[in-house]
């Protein structure tokens, strides 16, 4: 058989891992700044581009989307021609798909800081950039595809397929989760609202860690750790079944990020169920990793990459146990909203994927670099740093978290709460965040060491831009048949089998919670929000105060105690986008209408200590000084009207003087309790908003603001 | 969801798209060939027919 000769691209991978240090080393300083203002609230710096509400969101973005994603890439480039024998598809398009992903990162790092976000968690960017990913998606996937089409290698490796899902399923959460009605260049409404916004949100939320955290990582795994062990996994049959159960399943669990919420009861249960199941994929997966070690585990001791790669596997193990404990409705009870979550996605975020990231670049930049590794024993203290890190991180979080609800809960001898302040909570489990910005410092540390090492390995060899290979042809019967059925061919028959498989999941949720009424009772004394009330929740979306506060009361007697009536599908019938917001760093706001007077928003604002000492909250004197843009009022009022919200026709015409004077009320009502407040300020609309939040259901509503 | 005509014929369908969907990879994994599991798990670490640099091993390995 004739050999036939070709290349491997090597820089479109050494770019890629270049460019994913780069944002892993700034996505995770950001990280660093903004677990140090939860203890140093100074450390806001009164920016408004530099509070936690708008760091957080660009943490989370360049950490998932920059750091994870840019390493998917470089792996993918490396993994995929070799495995089939062939040349990427067209370096052309690589070469967009590379410079258009790193243009949407820069995108992400200038509009999260200006506040330009939709608030939906790990679905911020607003529409443009939406589009862009989009595209670029699409770039990717030509080329990825294409590469699938023209292989000499008759079969697709596992790793292959996981790729393969990967792209389909993410090009479907990333489009469903998206659709929005722009309202300017930079703002548009969220096309769902309230519960089924919440639910489409989390069926994203859960599926991009499963799509884009998880079954990518695990093609790299099935990949990259044979050969860093240089033994072919332990089962392949395991790898099939892996693949296919854990596609099949995952897509189901988003809803057990909604347990106790206003969400239907039949979708929340269908979470847990589907969650539990999840542990047999994901552990099949993990035993399937760590048994590739057989009879190697002498090796592990030696090879820092082998390390890296077993604590990321296990790493792995204890997230996907974990997971579905914390789907439990009674563990969830605990557990929601609290550190404990951020400790979990910790240990997947820095455990899986920081530490398989580093295996596999200690591995890859050596290989392309035509050298050895600059200083095994940097990569040694590397690993240690980060273990030590993720420990310090991971048991500080644990502890907050536990602390901090038991204490939610708790109550006294006479029935009444027995920490009634949600402050003194808060102020309880500060000793904890210190620790845990200590341990993120030291997992940062280590990656900077790896960046200087593989900096240093690539400065002593030489990329081999081009590697040489050749391979026999595909036989020429099985040539044809796919060429002549390309269609039918595998790879996209492939993708159109794996599509249905995770549709269904999503479709049987879906389909009830948007087709049946019975599901969201609506409230009859549930109305709009006023104009005034719509911009100053645009100016709560804006500083991202729905990172640190909920606006979702669960049943639970120590929550109603706490904030009031329990929350209820109706009353968000109007919210695009929802705003029920995954962590209680601050308390709930849901009922915090009429619960305090103008005068003391305005003076919390200005500065929260005054009025909460030893509050954590940054303050804003911004909003006091900042005019409000009601430029885009009319328009939003519009925008609102089509998404089916029930402003009178014409409404637009009249939103501005309606405005006007609900904002004129409010700061008389300043004015006269001693403040000097304009009516045209964003304080006002902050305030109105604020004061109209959870009112509409109660006997007697205060009117006094509308 | 009462009001839908004839809800609880969805429940039965989910159990058995479920079921059937694991029986079909059991059978398949209890039947597929071994030559094509060998070959397949063999495929990432099997050496480059020709390589410009010779460093397919392991990264640590001795020179012998």
């Amino acid at each position: 058989m004739q050999l036939e000769k070709f290349s491997y691209d090597n820089k479109i991978v050494r770019d890629f891992t270049i460019a994913s240090l780069v944002f892993g080393v700034v996505g995770m300083l950001v990280g660093v700044l903004i677990a140090s203002q939860l203890f140093a609230p100074e450390l806001n710096f009164s920016i408004p581009f530099l509070t936690f509400g708008r760091m957080r969101p660009l943490h989370t973005n360049a950490v998932i989307f920059a750091f994870v994603g840019n390493a998917i890439f470089a792996g993918i480039y490396y993994s995929l021609p070799r495995l089939l024998k062939t040349q990427i598809f067209s370096t052309l398009l690589s070469r967009i798909h590379f410079w258009g992903w790193q243009l949407i990162i820069v995108a992400a790092a200038i509009s999260l800081p200006l506040g330009l976000t939709t608030s939906k968690e790990y679905a911020e960017l607003e529409w443009p950039i939406d589009i862009a990913i989009t595209l670029i998606w699409v770039v990717f996937g030509i080329n990825m595809i294409g590469t699938i089409i023209k292989r000499r290698e008759k079969h697709m490796y596992v790793a292959i397929w996981f790729y393969i899902a990967t792209w389909v399923t993410v090009a479907v959460l990333h489009i469903v989760n998206s659709f929005e009605l722009p309202v300017s260049l930079f703002k548009s409404y969220s096309l769902y609202a309230g519960v089924q916004d919440a639910l489409v949100q989390w069926w994203y939320g859960h599926n991009a860690v499963a799509f884009f955290l998880t079954t990518p990582y695990l093609g790299l795994m099935y990949y990259f750790l044979p050969k860093a062990a240089n033994r072919p996994v332990y089962s392949y049959k395991l790898s099939i079944v892996h693949f296919w159960s854990l596609i099949f399943l995952y897509i189901w669990a988003g809803p057990h990020h909604l347990l106790y919420s206003a969400l239907p009861d039949w979708a929340q249960s269908l979470g847990t169920v589907f969650s539990i199941m999840l542990i047999a994929p994901s552990w099949g997966g993990m035993i399937n990793g760590l048994l590739t070690l057989r009879g190697a585990w002498d090796r592990v001791r030696e090879d820092p990459i082998l390390k890296f790669m077993v604590v990321a596997v296990t790493a792995y193990g204890m997230a996907t146990f974990e997971g579905p404990m914390l789907s439990l409705k009674n563990v969830n009870a605990i557990a929601h909203f609290t550190d404990w979550i951020v400790a979990h996605v910790h240990v997947g975020a820095l455990g899986w994927n920081g530490f398989l990231t580093a295996g596999m670049f200690y591995w890859l930049i050596p290989k392309i670099f035509k050298t050895e590794l600059y200083s095994k024993k940097m990569a040694n203290v590397h690993f240690w740093l980060g273990t030590l890190g993720m420990v310090f991180y991971a048991s500080a979080m644990y502890w907050s978290g536990v602390a901090q609800s038991l204490m939610w809960k708790q109550f006294n001898d006479m029935g009444m709460l027995q920490y009634p302040n949600f402050l003194e909570t808060v102020l309880q489990i500060v000793p904890m965040y210190i620790i845990r910005a200590f341990g993120g410092t030291l997992y940062l540390v280590g990656i900077l060491l790896m960046v200087y090492n593989l900096a240093k390995t690539m400065m002593a060899g030489k990329l081999v831009a081009n590697e040489e290979a050749e391979a026999a042809p595909m036989h020429k019967e099985e040539k044809e048949k796919i060429s002549h059925r390309w269609l039918e061919g595998k790879p996209i028959y492939f993708l159109l089998v794996s599509l249905v498989v995770v549709l269904i999941g999503g479709i049987v949720e879906f389909i009830p919670t948007f087709l049946v009424k019975s599901n969201i009772p609506t409230i009859a004394s549930v109305k709009p929000y006023t104009p005034l009330e719509l911009e100053g929740r645009d100016l709560y979306i804006r500083e991202g105060c729905n990172n640190c506060h909920s606006q979702l009361v669960r049943p639970f007697r120590s929550e109603t105690e706490r904030y009031g009536e329990y929350s209820k599908a109706g009353e968000y019938v109007y919210d695009h986008p929802f705003l029920w917001g995954s962590k209680r760093t601050g308390p709930d706001l849901h009922r915090v209408g009429g619960k305090y007077p103008n005068l003391w928003h305005y003076l919390h604002m200005e500065d929260p200590r005054s009025m909460s000492p030893g509050s954590l909250m940054p303050p804003y004197p911004w909003l006091i000084e900042n005019t409000l843009d009601i430029s885009l009022t009319p328009n939003k009022i519009n925008v609102m009207r089509s998404l089916g919200v029930p402003y009178p026709e014409g409404y637009d015409n009249q939103a501005t003087d309606d405005l006007m004077k609900q904002a004129e009320v409010i700061a008389l009502d300043l004015q006269k309790n001693g403040v000097p407040a304009d009516p045209d300020k964003e304080i006002i609309a902050l305030i109105a908003y604020l004061q109209r939040l959870g009112i509409d259901i109660k006997a007697k509503p205060v009117t006094e603001n509308r | 969801m009462q009001s839908i005509d004839g809800i609880s014929v969805y429940p039965i369908i989910s159990l058995v798209v479920f079921v059937l969907f694991f029986v079909v990879i059991l059978v398949w994994m209890l039947k597929v060939d071994k030559k094509y599991i060998k070959k397949m798990e063999n495929l990432p670490i099997e050496k480059e027919e020709k390589n410009n640099f010779n460093n397919t091993g392991d990264l640590y390995e001795k020179k012998v």
